[in-house]
């Protein structure tokens, strides 16, 4: 472990984890209450995702100590992660046209 | 010249090299892991939200939240129980640490038999991997891959929980090693919160 990390873990105290704990607890409790809107399916998808992708940033800058380890890492893990997710985002028109039917079922 | 002179040679030039990104070679792979599953999650998903969006009698079969809400308190609160059993190991108080760690191996075993009755209540229903009585037959491979693959992680955390506990209570593990285990324990954690809004929440019968 870096000495940034466990310097940060000594001092941080219990305090920080429970507030984080309770935070999440309230975001998930929040995708709950968004799940009983009467509200379009692709917009419920979008409030939950934008909740949930929250409640993972949390998880991992205070749960995981990502906050505490040195700023390039932190950088290395978002930009490979992020680009990587949405790379795999290339097939959404294809799974459109198959709501729409074109051009294979015309 | 043989490696081990090569690298003699590196050290008494000062050409050594520090851990990458002055992480502990433990701790790093397990992060690289983390990023590699992430991966192979976001393409489970991905793939999941792709048949949904392009199937048109997609069913809704989920009546209640009772369940995935405590199965959800749940793991979050594993996660806490977690971070104090890493607390307690950084004081060096071991009995405390393995405490925390028992109960949140506990924790997780409540979790992963809430998910088993979930799945025998399903299967009783009558859906099965290729089909359902509500729709179609893709929502059950879904749905079993990708809660399949998160009971998995779930199970081996546990298992990983219990050894790792052991051995740290023995004296043959330290704090190091019950942060990198508490680093898996955290992800599986995460990937739960995209798995309840994305395959449970939004097939909610209204």
């Amino acid at each position: 472990m870096t000495t940034t990390a466990a310097d940060a873990q000594k001092s941080g105290g219990i305090g920080k984890d429970l507030i984080v704990y309770v935070c999440l607890l309230a975001l998930a409790g929040l995708q709950f209450v968004i799940a009983y809107q009467n509200i379009d399916v692709s917009q419920m998808f979008v409030r939950m995702l934008a909740v949930a992708c929250v409640e993972a940033g949390l998880a991992e800058l205070f749960f995981m100590h990502l906050w505490s380890e040195k700023r390039v890492f932190l950088w290395f893990v978002i930009i490979f992660t992020v680009s990587v997710l949405l790379g795999m985002q290339y097939g959404w028109t294809d799974s459109f046209r198959m709501v729409n039917g074109a051009p294979f079922s015309k | 010249m043989s490696q081990a002179d090569l690298t003699m040679e590196g050290h008494s030039s000062g050409m050594t090299i520090g851990p990458v990104f002055s992480i502990p070679t433990k701790k790093l792979a397990m992060w690289l892991f983390i990023i590699a599953d992430t991966m192979t999650f976001a393409a489970c998903l991905v793939a999941y939200g792709f048949l949904r969006n392009g199937t048109p009698n997609w069913p809704r079969p989920f009546h209640s939240i009772t369940n995935v809400a405590l199965m959800t308190f749940i793991l979050l609160t594993s996660s806490l129980t977690m971070l104090i059993g890493l607390r307690s190991a950084r004081a060096g108080d071991k009995a405390g640490a393995f405490r925390w760690i028992m109960i949140t191996t506990a924790l997780g075993i409540v979790f992963a038999l809430l998910h088993i009755r979930e799945w025998i209540g399903l299967i009783n229903e009558g859906m099965t991997l290729f089909k359902n009585p509500w729709g179609t037959g893709l929502f059950g491979a879904s749905f079993f891959s990708i809660t399949g693959l998160h009971l998995t992680h779930v199970t081996c955390g546990i298992i990983a929980l219990i050894a790792v506990g052991v051995r740290y209570k023995g004296g043959r593990y330290n704090a190091d090693d019950i942060e990198v285990l508490g680093l898996y324990w955290h992800f599986v954690d995460l990937v739960w919160m995209f798995v309840v809004p994305l395959v449970y929440l939004l097939n909610l019968t209204h």
